[in-house]
């Protein structure tokens, strides 16, 4: 069973996104929350780590943290899937280790 | 399934304490069981009861004690972290000769121990901490 990677940090403040996108899995899970929904946007310089993950890679984003930071739908990398804390615990559920990089 | 929550960080220093919160809610809300929630680090200052966070803000300490009256979860300070962040229960005030306990109600003292036993009860320990 794939594993969920969960990753709290801004790519521009720490390296936990290269970290996690370098050593996990092909069809692992990655959720992006607190300050790692700033990884989830179009235009910045984690944009294309992100999308090219997607080739292999499942990504989704908390949508409650997205949007408390004032950040639009409209600039969503596309194929990033958003999800709710229910869907955080579905994650979990589905996955097989929970693997957070702090 | 059954969870196990462990979180690193005190009340708002991080969100970190808010996402373990909300998380563990809706895991309970979905019929999941949640084995414990092991407070560790500056996560036992999310076990006083003292705090008094401004009306318009909301209560963490608060929220952990309803929703663990509510699903009757076990809430466990780590004691080692506990001691250096001075929170305090009748035994630990005695054993330390302090004049005072802080800690909050449904919130339970303990060891390390507590953390890794939930680890292997539980089917999924999800992380919390910056």
């Amino acid at each position: 069973m794939s594993d969920l990677h969960t990753v709290n940090k801004s790519p521009f403040e720490k390296p936990s996104l290269d970290t996690c996108l370098r050593l996990s899995k092909p069809g692992s899970s990655i959720l992006l929350y607190e300050d790692g929904v700033y990884a989830a946007i179009t235009g910045t310089t984690a944009t294309d780590k992100v999308a090219s993950a997607l080739a292999d890679k499942k990504v989704y984003v908390l949508e409650p943290d997205f949007k408390a930071r004032g950040l639009k739908a409209e600039r969503l990398i596309e194929g990033v899937e958003m999800v709710d804390y229910a869907g955080f615990v579905d994650l979990v559920d589905a996955c097989g280790k929970v693997q957070a990089w702090l | 399934m059954k969870f196990a929550i462990q979180v690193n960080e005190g009340p708002y220093q991080h969100q970190a304490s808010d996402s373990a919160y909300h998380f563990t809610k809706a895991a309970l809300e979905k019929g999941h069981e949640c084995f414990r929630v092991f407070f560790y680090h500056d996560g036992v200052l999310n076990g006083t009861r003292l705090t008094t966070p401004p009306q318009d803000d909301r209560n963490v300490v608060n929220n952990w004690v309803e929703l663990a009256e509510k699903y009757d979860l076990d809430l466990v300070v780590c004691v080692a972290a506990a001691q250096r962040r001075g929170i305090v229960d009748e035994g630990e005030a005695q054993r330390n000769g302090k004049d005072a306990t802080n800690i909050a109600p449904r919130f339970r003292i303990s060891g390390l121990g507590q953390l890794v036993e939930a680890a292997i009860q539980c089917d999924k320990l999800v992380v919390f901490g910056d």
